[in-house]
């Protein structure tokens, strides 16, 4: 539907357009001047100059000239960004230039309304971008602290600091050596080898028992089948502080505090009510008479459950799994509770970094980590997408 | 019968020697400690030598000393100590030993004597300052600022009082997120002669005062609780001065370059040390205390300030301390011209109530 134009577009009068840039100037300009030491002299300046310009495109240009126009304002704005800022000034001057010659027209020649329905009255249409506008707010304030992240692990310095180096683009400012160190150092490199023992093993032992639980639990005959579940369930509703403290008395009563046995077996158990959840999900659109007639041809539970029902099931079984694996892999509570130092996890070694020696190596981690459960829920996505068009949910 | 008893004699005899002189050492130990360059450093003067030496040792690094007291409450009474030695600061160490969750020890049976001949007590000094107490290194607490933001035409930062004046120094200062220090710097420029401060502090009226002598910066103050904070934050421009210990100002000035300075008036010197956690069984325990002898004898104990800027807690180690880094200790003569010692029967007696007066003026 994307090239169908469905309202007439026509040129706007200039008491709509001067006002609706002139205010996006004024926004943009509370940012720069903010950052330049003024908002109000920023606002000012924003909301004059780009109403400037819009009047000067719009009437004075007319849209037979749009490239030149377009390509007059990124120059403007880079320039502007370059005499401010320097090198980082240019690329800062380069965005706004690129999405200010875009809006000017946007909003001047009435483009906005093309996509929409013709009978939206004008309330309904600034809602319809205002929540697209929230949408994208709730996302950017969302995703920055991950993002910031990313450039800080290339740092120059040992501490967390955006080096004057770093913000001018020079190559001196940046460098691998926080990765070097996470690779070199002895407790990094034994955190990361327990972290990738640890939740390997809890997952297998989630992803077990978790199936075999859902399994049982779809079954209509089983007696209190609701109460166990929501027992089964309790370790993620439970607050994990209150789990931990409670397995570290039991598992020191049994000897398993301080053990990666006792450390398998709390990650496993805080895995299964995800595997229980997603394998119950599954279940859900398996059809049990595919169980009868595997029976009706001969073939024992056993082979019924490997043959039949496993194959189904398994896009659940499988992101019921990730879903644990990242669990075990991303938990520092209960590690430092029923662990001893010799079980440090990364998540453990980035706690403890963090607090005593606040090094940009935990970001290089913490990048790689980032990496790590991106490709993750991309397989956990593209099984559920697998899972549904194989059941007929969607046309794939 | 005279047989019978000859041999159960000999037996015994046989069973305490070897008890003795064969005594079974566990082959692991946990040692928890701060992290970071001062961990770094007990690791390079102490474990790795001594494993050098007994490669049959494994030795594990636990960095849990912010909440050793914690932990070692819930291992106790989990029944499940799995720490050999603790590393802690003094007030720590009192208060474990009190509570019975730290090992008392003879000096002179488990230290080495002073290479200078001395014995063990004597050459610990004053700084045993709990029956349970291995003291390593002397500590302070002191000031660092930013060089490149000292006003221009304004001579640098020198007096603790210059913390305080904002109209000479104006910009943020990193205090620690706790009254202890904080006290006593705002009575010292509040006019308070040195030993009334805490004649002072005991009253409530001298309390009020401390207060509202931290109140006058109140608004310019970022407060720390982890070591790494003002480091952190002078790197970051983010404070103009901040108090933090002085072995990380070190590393922030020498060893990352960064435009700050130290500013030694009025440091107070704190005590960190080991305690041997009490419930260790007989294996382990040997081990313990070998290592123990050995990692706070006079040359390991000087060794250590080769890393890192702290004052060994042995008189008899001070002339072994390198010549380029005793210019950098806080027992340095040029820089300990006005020092406090950290009063820690005053805190004792007092924190608690200090403590809740202090949080709830944070919070106004």
């Amino acid at each position: 539907m994307s090239d169908v134009i469905l309202t007439d577009i026509k040129k706007k009068p200039l008491s709509f357009t001067l006002p609706v840039v002139g205010a996006a100037g004024a926004f943009a300009g509370l940012f720069v001047g903010t950052a330049q030491g003024s908002g109000l002299l920023g606002i000012v300046i924003g909301g004059l100059l780009l109403a400037a310009i819009a009047y000067l495109v719009i009437e004075v240009l007319n849209h037979t000239q749009e490239r030149k126009a377009k390509y007059g304002i990124l120059a403007l704005f880079l320039l502007a960004g370059y005499l401010f800022g320097g090198l980082p000034g240019l690329v800062v001057g380069g965005l706004f230039g690129w999405f200010f010659s875009w809006f000017v027209y946007w909003v001047g020649e009435g483009r906005y309304r093309a996509k929409l329905p013709p009978y939206l009255t004008s309330g309904q249409v600034l809602w319809h971008f205002s929540f697209r506008v929230l949408c994208g707010a709730i996302f950017v304030f969302l995703i920055t602290p991950i993002l910031v992240v990313m450039p800080l692990s290339f740092n120059a310095e040992n501490f967390f600091t955006f080096t004057p180096e770093m913000l001018h683009f020079d190559p001196a400012g940046y460098s691998l050596r926080h990765y070097r160190n996470f690779f070199n150092s002895n407790e990094w490199q034994s955190a990361l080898k327990n972290s990738l023992m640890i939740a390997p093993a809890a997952t297998i032992l989630s992803v077990s028992f978790g199936t075999l639980a859902a399994i049982g639990l779809s079954q209509p005959h089983v007696p209190f089948r609701r109460a166990i579940m929501a027992i089964l369930i309790s370790p993620m509703i439970v607050p994990l502080i209150i789990s931990a403290a409670g397995m570290y008395f039991f598992y020191s009563r049994i000897g398993l505090q301080g053990t990666y046995l006792g450390v398998i077996l709390a990650h496993a158990a805080l895995g299964i009510p995800f595997v229980i959840i997603t394998v119950t999900a599954t279940l859900v659109g398996f059809d049990r008479s595919l169980t009868r007639a595997a029976a009706n041809m001969g073939a024992n539970p056993v082979t019924t459950f490997f043959r039949v029902q496993m194959p189904l099931i398994l896009p659940g079984v499988i992101s019921g799994g990730l879903f644990a694996f990242i669990t075990s892999f991303d938990e520092v509570v209960v590690v430092l509770f029923v662990g001893s130092a010799n079980q440090q996890t990364l998540p453990w070694q980035m706690f403890t970094g963090l607090r005593e020696q606040i090094s940009p190596t935990i970001l290089a981690v913490a990048t790689i980590l980032v990496g790590v459960s991106i490709c993750l829920l991309t397989v956990v996505e593209i099984l559920r997408r697998r899972s549904e068009r194989l059941r007929g949910m969607s046309p794939g | 019968m005279n047989f019978t008893k000859t041999l159960l004699a000999t037996t015994a005899l046989t069973v305490v020697a070897g008890g003795a002189f064969a005594q079974e050492m566990a082959n692991s130990m946990t040692i928890v400690s701060w992290g970071g360059a001062y961990q770094n450093s007990q690791q390079k003067a102490y474990s790795e030598p001594y494993v050098a030496m007994h490669p049959e040792v494994s030795v594990t690094w636990d960095e849990s000393s912010n909440e050793a007291v914690a932990k070692l409450r819930a291992m106790n009474e989990a029944g499940n100590i799995t720490w050999d030695l603790v590393d802690v600061v003094a007030a720590d160490a009192i208060r474990l030993c009190d509570e019975g969750l730290a090992m008392e020890y003879d000096p002179e049976e488990l230290l080495a004597p002073g290479d200078d001949g001395s014995s063990a007590a004597d050459d610990f000094g004053d700084l045993i300052v709990s029956d349970c107490y291995i003291p390593q290194i002397v500590y302070s607490t002191t000031f660092g600022y930013r060089t490149d933001m000292v006003p221009e035409g304004v001579e640098p930062p020198s007096q603790i009082c210059d913390v305080f004046d904002l109209d000479k120094y104006p910009g943020k200062r990193a205090l620690e997120k706790r009254p202890i220090n904080n006290m006593e710097w705002a009575l010292l420029c509040d006019g308070v002669a040195k030993d009334e401060v805490y004649d002072v502090l005991e009253t409530a009226a001298g309390q009020d005062q401390a207060l509202a002598k931290l109140d006058t910066i109140k608004d310019s103050v970022i407060w720390w609780s982890a070591g790494a904070d003002t480091p952190q934050l002078l790197a970051d421009g983010e404070v103009f001065m901040g108090s933090t210990y002085n072995g990380r100002l070190y590393s922030v000035i020498e060893e990352q370059n960064q435009p700050v300075a130290m500013m030694w008036d009025a440091q107070v010197f704190d005590l960190d040390g080991w305690i041997i956690p009490t419930g260790l069984p007989e294996d382990r325990l040997a081990r313990v205390k070998d290592f123990v002898k050995y990692a706070t004898d006079t040359k390991r104990l000087a060794d250590q300030a080769n890393y890192i800027s702290y004052g060994p807690a042995r008189a008899s180690s001070a002339p072994l301390v390198p010549e380029d880094m005793k210019q950098h200790m806080p027992t340095d003569p040029a820089n300990a011209e006005n020092t406090f010692l950290y009063n820690y029967s005053f805190w004792a007696d007092y924190r608690d109530d200090i403590d809740a007066k202090f949080q709830s003026w944070l919070a106004q």
